[in-house]
C-alpha cells in the first residue's frame, strides 16, 4: 500500500523502531528562542551534557525583543534578563545566535525558511507549538515542550509515537480577495480546536497548489489552532524555486540530488488516510474571528453567532463565555465592531506578502482617527525587503507605526500589548483571552481585512472601501 | 522526574472547555528561566474573580484537577505543566487534551487521565456537592477511583512505565548511542546545515 507525505517523511528519520515502543525519529534541524530554552540548558548543565549537533541548532531572539529603540538597553529587566540567558547558553554551548539587532533576527518561524534551512523531508522542531509552519515546504515540523527541547540538544532525536494522518483536500479555487488566512480560519472553524489532535494534516487538492510559499506558511502555522501539531503541503516547483539560491539551500550536484528527492515527497495515490476533510474554496469569503478561540470564526458578512444555536452544551458555554469576554451581543454585524488597535504581523503574517497585501489597500489611504495600527515585519530581512520597495513609506503615510522584527503584540511577553478592554483586528493566531494583553479582545483576521478595518475603524473587507470618501485627492 | 504510581485527593472541577495554555499560565510569566515559582502565575486572570473556584477555602489544597474538554490547547510552553505543578495538582482529568500539553505532562509527572465526557461530567457533579470528596488515580490499575465511579483509562504502556518508575528520557535514549550514530552517518549530504563544524 501507498505512503502518505507524512508518513514517508517519518519513515525516513526512523533511528530505532521497537515494537511497544515510540519511535526514535532523527532530527534535522532544532530553532531555539530565548522562552523555552533557559531550562533546557540548566538541564544540559546539570548533567554535563553537551549540544549533540551543533551544525543542526541555530537560535534567535523574538518573543521578548522591543520592536521600537532596539539599540537602547531592554527596558523591562525580566525580559533583558532571559534574552542575555539565551547569549550565554549560546556562547557556552556554541551554538549559532542571531540577537536583536542581527540582520538576520527575527520571528524563529520566518527566519528559518528565509535562510533556506527549513527544507522539504527534513524534521524540523521548535519549543514554540507554531512550528507546523516549516510543514508548508513537505517538512515535518512540530513544536515541543522544554523538556524535549533538553532531549533534541542532548540526543538529535526525539522519542515519538506516529500520529494518524488527515488530508484536508481544497477543492476549487479561492475567490479574488480571498486569502490564505481566511482559508485556515475557515477550515478550523469547520473541524474546530480539537478537530486536529493526534493528527499529522496534509492540505491538498487544487486551491492549495496554487498558493505561493507565503500563503502556505500561513496554512500550516495555524494547524496546531486546529489541535494538530503539524501540517504539511507536498513540496513542488513553488517550493524549489522559493529554495533557490537561499543562504543554505543546497547547491550544484548537491541540488539535483535534494530536488530528485524532494520529488518523491507525495503522497502516493493508493495511499490512505485515517481521516479525510473536504473544503470548498469557491464558496469561502473573508473570514474574521468573533470568539475567544481560533474556531470562533465567522465569515465577515455574517452576524456574532447566538450561543442557544449550539448544539453540544460546552460549546453553547464557551460560546456565552467568549461574548462575554468579547463585549460582544448575539446577532450583532460582525462588520458592526468597532477595532481600537490593528496589528499586521506575527509568523503567521508577517511575511513580505503579507505586508505587500496590506500596503496595497492602505496606498493612498488614511487610517481612522483613533486608531492605532501597528505593522511589524516578522524578521529583519522582510523589513529591509519592504524599505527597500517602499512599503514602509506606505504605511506610515497612512499613519500606521512601522517597528522593527519581532513578535510584538502576538503575544503579551513584550512591550507592545492591548489595554484591558482593547479591541484589536490581528493578522496573528490566537484570540484566546488576554493574549494580546491583559483584558485585550481580539479579532483574528487577514492582512487584507487588518487594513481595511484599520481605514474604516470597524471590521471590514477591503471591497468595503469607497475610493471617494477614503483616498487622499491626488497631487495633495 | 517524580514517579507517578497512585494518588488520591481532593479535587478542583474546573467547568471550561478549550482551556488553552495562556489560561493557565499568562505569557508574562515566562519570563522566568526556572522550573519553579509559576504556581501563583496559575489561571491568574480568572483568580483575580474572588468566586473563581480555586479561590474557594473548600478548595484549598487540592490535588486533582477534573477539567473540560480540550484542556491545554495552543502554545506548547511547558511552563502550564510546571505551574499546575508548582500549585499542587498531581492529576488533570479531562475527556479531551491538547497533544504538546499531554506529551509535556507525562514528562513531568504530572497524569494526564482521558475518560468519558459523561464521565468526566460524573466526577465534577461529585465534587462540586461534596468538596471533601476524594478520587483515586491509580496508575498501576489504570483505574479512577471516587464515590459512585469506576472507570479505568488508557495509557500507552512505555509511557506507563516510564511514570511509575519516574525515568528520564534523555537516559533511555542515549543507550541507543550506537543506532543514532549510524544514522547519522548515512545522512546525504544535500541535508541543510545551520553551521561547518
Amino acid at each position: 500500500m501507498g505512503r502518505t507525505l507524512a508518513e514517508k517523511v517519518w519513515d525516513d528519520h526512523v533511528v530505532r523502531h521497537a515494537e511497544g515502543e515510540p519511535d526514535l525519529l532523527f532530527i534535522d534541524l532544532h530553532l531555539l528562542h530565548e522562552v523555552t530554552s533557559p531550562q533546557a540548558f540548566d538541564g544540559l548543565r546539570k548533567s554535563e551534557r553537551r549540544v549533540r549537533r551543533l551544525d543542526l541548532t541555530i537560535a534567535t531572539e523574538d518573543h521578548n525583543t522591543p520592536t521600537l529603540d532596539i539599540d537602547k538597553p531592554i527596558a523591562d529587566p525580566v525580559s533583558r534578563a532571559q534574552l542575555e540567558t539565551l547569549r550565554r547558553n549560546c556562547a557556552e554551548f556554541g551554538v549559532r545566535l542571531h540577537p536583536l539587532g542581527d540582520v538576520e533576527q527575527g520571528v524563529v518561524h520566518v527566519v528559518g525558511p528565509q535562510l533556506g534551512l527549513t527544507q522539504p523531508g527534513t524534521t524540523v522542531v521548535c519549543g514554540d507549538s507554531h512550528t507546523s509552519t516549516h510543514g508548508a515546504f513537505g517538512a515535518l515540523a512540530f513544536g515541543i515542550g522544554t523538556s524535549q527541547v533538553e532531549h533534541v540538544l542532548a540526543t538529535q532525536t526525539l522519542p515519538m509515537a506516529r500520529p494518524k494522518t488527515m488530508a484536508i483536500t481544497v477543492e476549487g479555487e479561492l475567490p479574488e480577495g480571498v486569502t490564505a488566512k481566511d482559508l485556515i480560519l475557515a477550515i478550523i472553524a469547520k473541524i474546530g480546536t480539537g478537530g486536529g489532535q493526534g493528527y499529522i494534516l496534509e492540505y491538498r487538492g487544487p486551491a492549495i497548489e496554487k498558493l505561493s510559499m507565503e500563503a502556505r506558511m500561513t496554512i500550516c502555522n495555524m494547524s496546531i489552532e486546529a489541535g494538530a501539531r503539524a501540517g504539511m503541503i507536498a513540496p513542488d516547483d513553488t517550493t524549489f524555486a522559493y529554495l533557490k539560491g537561499r543562504p543554505h539551500a543546497p547547491e550544484g550536484a548537491d541540488w539535483d540530488a535534494a530536488v530528485e528527492y524532494w520529488k518523491s515527497l507525495c503522497t502516493d495515490e493508493d495511499a490512505v488516510f485515517d481521516a479525510e476533510v473536504l473544503i470548498n474554496a469557491d464558496e469561502l469569503s473573508p473570514f474574521v474571528t468573533w470568539g475567544t478561540n481560533p474556531g470562533q470564526g465567522a465569515p465577515l458578512s455574517s452576524a456574532v453567532p447566538d450561543p442557544a444555536s449550539y448544539e453540544d452544551p460546552s460549546e453553547r458555554d464557551a460560546a456565552e463565555k467568549a461574548l462575554e469576554y468579547m463585549g460582544l451581543a448575539a446577532g450583532q454585524p460582525l462588520r458592526s465592531i468597532k477595532v481600537d488597535t490593528v496589528f499586521v504581523g506575527s509568523c503567521t503574517n508577517g511575511r513580505i506578502e503579507d505586508l505587500r497585501a496590506a500596503a496595497e489597500v492602505l496606498k493612498d489611504r488614511k487610517i481612522s482617527d483613533g486608531v492605532r495600527m501597528l505593522v511589524v515585519p516578522g524578521s529583519a530581512r522582510v523589513g529591509l525587503q519592504a524599505v527597500s520597495e517602499g512599503l514602509d513609506l506606505v504605511f506610515k503615510e497612512a499613519g500606521a507605526e512601522w517597528r522593527h522584527a519581532g513578535c510584538s503584540m502576538c503575544l503579551g511577553m513584550n512591550s507592545d500589548q492591548l489595554a484591558p478592554g482593547e479591541r484589536s483586528a490581528s493578522t496573528s493566531n490566537r484570540n484566546f483571552e488576554g493574549r494580546q494583553g491583559k483584558g485585550g479582545r481580539t479579532h483574528l483576521v487577514s492582512p487584507r481585512v487588518a487594513a481595511a478595518t484599520a481605514v474604516l475603524g470597524h471590521l471590514a473587507s477591503p471591497a468595503d472601501l469607497s475610493d471617494a470618501e477614503t483616498r487622499t485627492p491626488a497631487g495633495v | 522526574m517524580e514517579a507517578f504510581t497512585t494518588h488520591t485527593g481532593r479535587a478542583v472541577p474546573l467547568r471550561r472547555s478549550n482551556v488553552d495554555t495562556d489560561q493557565i499560565i499568562p505569557a508574562h510569566w515566562l519570563k522566568k528561566v526556572t522550573r519553579d515559582g509559576f504556581e501563583d502565575g496559575l489561571f491568574e486572570a480568572w483568580r483575580k474573580d474572588e468566586n473563581f473556584i480555586l479561590n474557594r477555602p473548600e478548595r484549598q489544597g487540592a490535588t486533582v484537577l477534573v477539567a473540560g474538554p480540550d484542556f491545554g490547547t495552543g502554545s506548547s510552553r511547558e511552563h502550564a505543566v510546571w505551574a499546575l505543578q508548582n500549585y499542587g495538582f498531581k492529576a488533570v482529568i479531562s475527556s479531551r487534551f491538547a497533544d504538546i500539553f499531554r506529551g509535556n505532562s507525562l514528562k513531568n509527572g504530572l497524569l494526564t487521565v482521558v475518560l468519558e465526557q459523561k464521565i468526566v461530567e460524573a466526577l465534577q457533579e461529585l465534587t462540586e456537592n461534596d468538596p471533601q470528596a476524594e478520587i483515586t488515580v491509580d496508575l498501576q490499575t489504570r483505574e479512577v477511583r471516587a464515590e459512585g465511579v469506576t472507570a479505568s483509562f488508557e495509557l500507552d504502556e512505555n509511557s506507563r512505565w516510564r511514570l511509575l518508575n519516574g525515568l528520564d528520557d534523555i537516559s533511555i535514549t542515549l543507550q541507543n548511542e550506537a543506532d543514532i550514530a549510524t544514522y547519522e552517518a548515512k545522512r546525504p549530504s544535500h541535508k541543510p546545515q545551520t553551521l561547518k563544524v
